[in-house]
């Protein structure tokens, strides 16, 4: 089963964002102060130092996209001037721009002025939350200085799969944004695991790298067996007279069943060691771990009559 | 062009498409943090570490943190890297 979980989503839709609460600072905040608190909180939260961290991910695009209004004296008038009611405020800006342009025409013979949006630069446009591109545009980002690369956005997802499919390498498809990436998953991985699949994350911006996708693996749990590294744990039923006699015994392990010899008198509790039939080493081709067998006796219940007298001579009760 | 120098990137052409001066990189290497070949007198990166590269021009550029600061960082999130791999091993043993 493949489960995809994508960070990329970052607010819930069309919500009010408080870019002051976001960087701590007050309504008042001179530049100076937005630029430090943007300086600290992006030092806390930047992706490179909070790796595989989808919070301070998620935090760190709140901090741009705070300082992205706020440090721009336009974006921040017309944030400012809009606040909560910035859903209406398109509609008034759009009705005032009208009333303008039929002034500008009136004195001017028809020369329209029209809105200027910013220019596009730096982050893509879906890096801003829809209430950035509500208020801005999709073309919201700061216009001017050089056109800095951005790397695109790392996405995090997490695949199920079980004891038995880790015992061998094997490929699988994953959709990742609609697009189908097939990759090899090595034997032997284990639990919580994470592998980096270079460039496949979100796409960079102005010729920047693509983003790298992290796939953290969740190994189910097995009935049959408990992994430890590459060994495994299980346990058996033994008869009690294969256990004082000795015979064989047949165990299951992650590649089929194999017979083992019991050797006789074996006490319950005794663990065996199956060399190479544990789980596969990552990344080490024909290098396995073990798997320990641990042996319950099975004590015989319904006994006949026969078979009770017969133990009877055994405890040595019999002729007493 | 041999087979080693196809793994490699000109220094030059680092610092024309990432927009940062040779000296920095230079430092970079001096502190350790990076090892530069060097080929008929041109320091080259070797493609393995270009993405160590690009995180530490993101941390000076983005965050304006000088080598001594990325040297901290750098080992520090070594050291957390490797403590999260331990954590994970462990927690998969408690489950036992």
């Amino acid at each position: 089963m493949i489960e995809f979980k994508s960070i990329s989503v970052y607010y819930s839709p069309m919500a009010f964002i408080d870019y002051y609460q976001v960087l701590g600072i007050a309504k008042s905040a001179t530049d100076k102060d937005i630029k430090n608190a943007y300086r600290k909180l992006a030092r806390k939260y930047h992706p490179d130092l909070n790796p595989n961290d989808a919070e301070a991910n998620k935090k760190f695009q709140q901090l741009n996209e705070a300082n992205e209004v706020l440090s721009d004296p336009e974006k921040r008038k017309k944030y400012d001037k809009y606040g909560e009611n910035w859903q209406h405020g398109e509609e008034h800006e759009q009705y005032e721009q009208q009333q303008r342009s039929r002034q500008q025409s009136a004195y001017s013979g028809g020369q329209g002025a029209g809105f200027e949006g910013y220019g596009t630069e730096g982050f893509g446009s879906e890096d801003f939350s829809d209430f950035f591109q509500s208020m801005f545009g999709q073309g919201g980002r700061q216009a001017g200085g050089r056109q800095a690369k951005f790397r695109g956005q790392d996405f995090n997802a997490s695949l199920r799969l079980s004891l038995k499919d880790v015992g061998e390498t094997h490929k699988q498809t994953l959709t990742v944004n609609g697009k189908n990436i097939r990759i090899t998953i090595p034997a032997g991985i284990e639990n919580g695991q994470i592998i980096k699949i270079p460039g496949h994350g979100g796409p960079g911006a102005n010729g920047g790298p693509g983003g790298d996708l992290f796939i953290t693996f969740a190994i189910d749990d097995d009935p049959r067996f408990k992994r430890v590294g590459n060994d495994l744990f299980a346990n058996t039923k033994l008869d009690l007279y294969t256990a004082v006699l000795g015979g064989e015994v047949t165990i299951d392990t992650l590649n089929g069943k194999v017979k083992i010899k019991v050797k006789p008198e074996t006490q319950n509790g005794t663990k065996v060691k199956l060399k190479g039939k544990g789980m596969p080493v990552y990344k080490k081709e024909g290098e396995f771990g073990d798997l320990y067998v641990t042996y319950n006796i099975q004590i015989p219940v319904n006994l006949t009559d026969k078979q009770k007298k017969l133990f009877e001579e055994i405890a040595g009760r019999g002729e007493s | 062009m041999t087979k080693t120098m196809e793994n490699l990137i000109a220094i030059t052409t680092i610092c024309t498409y990432q927009e940062v001066e040779y000296t920095f990189i230079n430092s970079l290497s001096e502190a350790g943090l990076l090892h530069l070949e060097v080929v008929d007198q041109t320091p080259y990166l070797p493609e393995s570490d270009l993405q160590k590269l690009e995180k530490m021009i993101r941390l000076h550029d983005e965050l304006e943190i000088n080598v001594a600061g990325i040297e901290a960082i750098t080992h520090l999130l070594e050291r957390v890297e490797q403590m999260q791999e331990e954590l994970r091993v462990l927690r998969n043993r408690v489950s036992l």
